[in-house]
């Protein structure tokens, strides 16, 4: 069987139930178009699939291993907990296995530009790094308010080669970088591609991003019958605009015993109106090109998210996981920021490995539901990305001062 | 009403059509700039629905919806706007022009009645292409608005005609690839006679051609080949940074050279 043939959504016209669509600008349909009808006829190509399978086994590090947490474990008391490494992949994140798909579409098609946009910036390192590998121009979108939480990122990308363009406009953040990215393409249609980062966006690119990273799934699900001779209980991931949730998610969905449970940024709770809990605090919506939940007032303007963690910074969601929540096969939870900073560290302590912003939001929900299910229950959380990126973050938010630490009182804490 | 359009367009050889922001900077003044406008040579208002996430537009564009929404404007302000002016004028038409995601959160339907009763003649909504525009194109129908669709330099003659089918009113044809404001920083003076002619063609309606156009001769030039020419990006950025007399001076001058040719 082909590897992205178990897939029975989205249907032609780009629709998960009511969510999804092509909302884009008259400009950006004949691309779109044209994105769809090669995505289509390289998704069933051996060649482009054995080509992929290449770069991702040896470029990328797949398969990531599957990792029993042992601490985290015995810290919650109650079922076993296993992380998916994604973390592990080159350049640290989920968001390579995505960038390697599509830039390799890209070069199929013929195109030599490749932009991007990018929150925590790990799409942006993810984009840069393939295009240098192919030697394609690169420029990536960034909020300016993320640029200075996400440094190490900023110039890992331009180390790479990349052109960062700030993005002052709105809130400076994902949404805005992701408006810019599209003023691009409508600008530069002939010879630009746009590799889209999560699984939102006008169809084809929920459907194919979520294939793009539908390996971490497969590979989990592989795993955990190795392991333990049994699916999950439960398979739990944070969730921004929902790509790396969506890509352990996916192999899952026709398996109605395991849960799936997604994890939204609370911000500072979702009832202070600070956060980017679409699913929880939203409603549907139509923007970047799809209908979905959103955050927005009754006048159809999109608020503001707020969370600490730049990759979960976006007030929409894919539209996969809104129709996954309204059909009730996937449950969407929330982390507050002040979970994730304590689970950070938790995590840190317990297994040595620092996790990034954004799958420290999905560690407590973990916990809680390892509680739940008790000794005999088993749950796969993917650990989408490393931390180091978010050490100036944590250090702030945890009052120290790691940026100025020269004079020794700064560092004498470690 | 097409009615309105239709006369419009039988009565001058070049329309001139206008884009203003709704509400920018704030609905008394916004409302005083819309409702001088005929007077000023505007043959159709194109007026702007403030949204947040403005991703076909340029900087000019996104910060005059900026200021509206500080001012508080909404799409009720816009639908109110558009009453205020039918109270004096019938002749001109308006077209509200916007995103998608306003328009879904009243309700497709309600919009439809609201702005029918309000006195808009159509609307164009940026990223509502052919195959997404059904329900609202439906809701439009009882109340005789058009929707205006968009055909660009990448509607290619494959797709022409679904872009153009079922539309009514005119096909507004967007001059080059990019965002609304792009060629101010261009000479935005390229030849675009065939792909006019082939949208008219096409359609069957006339073809009013934006996106680019800042002077005088190049809306006479616009002219000699389509049936209309938009100007938004320069006017309001002259309202925004010379004060409204000056633009409007700048809206005469447009309005001249689109009727000369």
């Amino acid at each position: 069987m082909n590897k992205f043939d178990n897939m029975t959504y989205p249907d032609e016209r780009g629709r998960f139930g009511e969510f999804g669509g092509r909302y884009v600008a008259e400009t950006l349909m004949p691309p779109i178009l044209e994105l769809e009808q090669a995505y289509n006829e390289a998704k069933v190509d051996p060649a482009f699939i054995a080509e992929l399978d290449d770069f991702l086994a040896h470029y990328v590090g797949r398969p990531s291993p599957l990792y029993f947490a042992e601490r985290l474990t015995e810290h919650a008391g109650g079922a076993k907990i296993y992380f998916k490494r994604d973390e592990l992949n080159h350049t640290g994140a989920h968001k390579i296995n995505n960038c390697m798909g599509q830039i390799l579409l890209a070069r199929r098609m013929g195109k030599t530009r490749i932009i991007a946009e990018t929150g925590a910036g790990q799409h942006g390192v993810a984009t840069a790094t393939v295009a240098a590998r192919f030697g394609l121009k690169c420029i990536v979108y960034m909020g300016a308010t993320d640029i200075v939480r996400q440094k190490p990122n900023v110039f890992r990308m331009r180390l790479l080669g990349a052109e960062v363009r700030a993005v002052h406009s709105g809130t400076a953040t994902l949404k805005d970088a992701m408006n810019e990215a599209l003023r691009d393409w409508v600008t530069n249609v002939g010879d630009t591609f746009y590799c889209i980062g999560t699984v939102a966006g006008p169809h084809p690119y929920p459907a194919m991003v979520r294939d793009f990273q539908a390996i971490i799934g497969r590979e989990a699900k592989a795993q955990i019958l190795d392991r333990e001779g049994r699916l999950p209980d439960a398979a739990v991931a944070c969730i921004g605009g929902g790509s790396n949730a969506m890509g352990l998610f996916h192999d899952f969905v026709p398996d109605a015993s395991v849960r799936l449970i997604g994890v939204e940024a609370a911000g500072r709770g979702v009832d202070s109106g600070l956060h980017a809990a679409s699913l929880t605090g939203g409603s549907p919506g139509v923007l970047h090109g799809n209908r979905t939940y959103l955050l927005q007032d009754e006048h159809g303007q999109i608020a503001d998210a707020h969370s600490i963690s730049a990759g979960l910074d976006y007030p929409g969601i894919g539209p996969e996981h809104a129709w996954l929540h309204d059909i009730g096969r996937a449950e969407y939870v929330s982390a507050t920021d002040e979970e994730a900073l304590h689970w950070f560290q938790e995590c840190a302590r317990l297994e040595g490995i620092l996790p990034a912003l954004e799958p420290s939001h999905a560690i407590p929900r973990t916990v809680d539901l390892a509680k739940e299910l008790g000794k005999d229950g088993l749950i796969i959380m993917n650990m989408c990305g490393r931390g180091d990126k978010d050490v100036f973050t944590i250090a702030e938010a945890l009052g120290e001062d790691i940026a100025a630490g020269t004079d020794g009182e700064n560092t004498k804490a470690y | 009403m097409t009615q309105r359009l239709n006369a419009t367009f039988s009565k001058t050889s070049t329309v001139f059509v206008a884009y203003i922001m709704g509400g920018d900077p704030d609905r008394v003044a916004s409302q005083r700039v819309m409702n001088a406008l005929p007077a000023y040579g505007v043959d159709i208002i194109e007026l702007g629905i403030p949204f947040t996430d403005p991703m076909a537009d340029g900087p000019v564009i996104e910060e005059a919806g900026i200021r509206a929404r500080k001012s508080g404007t909404t799409l009720k302000t816009i639908l109110d706007m558009a009453a205020d002016f039918r109270r004096t004028n019938s002749d001109t038409p308006i077209i509200l022009m916007g995103y998608f995601n306003p328009i879904h959160q009243m309700g497709e339907a309600e919009f439809a009645k609201a702005a029918h009763k309000a006195g808009v003649d159509g609307a164009i909504i940026v990223d509502l292409p052919p195959e997404e525009d059904a329900p609202l194109r439906k809701a439009f129908e009882p109340h005789d608005l058009a929707l205006i669709r968009l055909a660009t330099p990448t509607t290619d003659a494959a797709r022409l005609p679904d872009v153009v089918r079922g539309t009514k009113g005119f096909v507004y044809y967007v001059s080059m690839t990019g965002v609304t404001g792009t060629a101010l920083s261009g000479d935005g003076s390229g030849d675009i006679s065939a792909q006019v002619a082939a949208v008219r063609k096409a359609s069957g309606l006339p073809v009013v051609v934006g996106f680019g156009v800042k002077t005088p001769e190049r809306a006479a030039q616009i002219g000699t080949i389509a049936d209309g020419v938009v100007v938004g990006t320069a006017i309001v950025k002259a309202l925004h940074e010379q004060g409204e007399e000056e633009a409007l001076a700048l809206v005469k001058s447009l309005a001249d050279g689109a009727h000369s040719a």
